[in-house]
């Protein structure tokens, strides 16, 4: 029988596959961004398996605060990229040092 | 092994085999097109957890305005995506064991947490949260459950959501907003407000003698 453990187990390992993915793709700022939605992916999976395992539909209510949020990070984020883009011609992060010098 | 288990696992592995490839994959658009898959299968999972609403919501919103979105934006900017690929293989170990490590502390603490009967929960909670008396057998249907409560008990998060939604918008639009020097366009206020008198001229022209 799937229970608790099993949705939990599936959310903390897309976690952590979204942590991995900031690390390795350091330079693509595209990546980064399609990672940090896999962690809130990650985190609407705990909040609607808890809400359905409790008998509580407030968790599900949070859940759609997260996606409202994720989708307007998304919006934010990649219209940053572009204006990024628009002033460097690349979009590698790791050397963006405008505003430290 | 019943239906609902064969889709749970079916589920479950395609999104970890999506989201492994949306990390690893070397073209991005390879990685946007996982990354719709990792979300679909993460709707069925919410379909078999009774979150049909959420489900939808989420089929709808990434799999048809973010994901559109980021595939917009690796289609539109012009990079060299082989070169960002250089330093995989140098940050795969320290990536692959802090995320490792966070997998071991969450399972840690959730072996060590124990689902509360209904007295325990009942003697934390005194006061029953507004989502409770909606979940049970007797409940209503998810989607009419939800609609009593966010629109009651909610109903400011769910104003400040669209607000937040409002903000992204305008913001995205001043971010990305410019004005091109040069070109010629129509303006249609000096169309309309153009005068006869600094338009039109009489002229007294003499017989014979022309302009």
């Amino acid at each position: 029988m799937i229970g608790l453990g099993h949705y939990l187990s599936v959310a903390a390992v897309l976690f952590a596959i979204g942590m991995a993915g900031i690390f390795v793709n350091r330079k693509n700022v595209i990546v980064i961004l399609m990672s940090i939605e896999l962690m809130l992916l990650a985190v609407n999976i705990n909040l609607v398996a808890f809400s359905q395992f409790l008998g509580d539909l407030t968790g599900q209510v949070f859940a759609f605060m997260v996606l409202t949020v994720a989708a307007a990070e998304a919006a934010i984020g990649l219209a940053i990229l572009v204006a990024f883009f628009r002033n460097r011609g690349d979009i590698a992060v790791d050397d963006a040092n405008l505003m430290k010098h | 092994m019943t239906i609902a288990a064969f889709a749970f696992w079916v589920f479950a592995v395609s999104a970890i085999a999506s989201g492994l490839m949306v990390i690893s994959s070397r073209n991005p658009v390879h990685s946007v097109l996982f990354l719709i898959l990792a979300f679909i299968s993460a709707a069925g999972l919410f379909v078999l957890l009774g979150a049909e609403y959420l489900a939808m919501l989420l089929v709808v919103v990434y799999v048809g305005a973010v994901a559109v979105l980021f595939l917009f934006v690796v289609m539109m900017l012009d990079v060299d995506f082989v070169e960002m690929k250089q330093g995989f293989l140098q940050y795969l170990p320290i990536g692959v064991a802090i995320s490792g490590l966070v997998v071991v502390e969450l399972i840690l603490a959730f072996a060590a947490w124990k689902m509360p009967s209904d007295a325990q929960f009942a003697a934390a909670h005194p006061v029953a949260t507004a989502g409770s008396a909606l979940a049970g057998p007797d409940a209503p249907s998810n989607i009419e459950g939800l609609g009593l409560i966010i629109y009651t008990d909610y109903v400011h998060y769910f104003q400040i959501a669209g607000m937040v939604l409002l903000v992204a918008m305008i913001g995205a639009i001043v971010l990305t907003f410019r004005t091109r020097e040069g070109v010629k366009k129509q303006d249609p206020a000096a169309q309309v407000g153009r005068m006869r008198a600094a338009s039109v001229e009489l002229k007294k022209v003499e017989t014979g003698q022309g302009i």
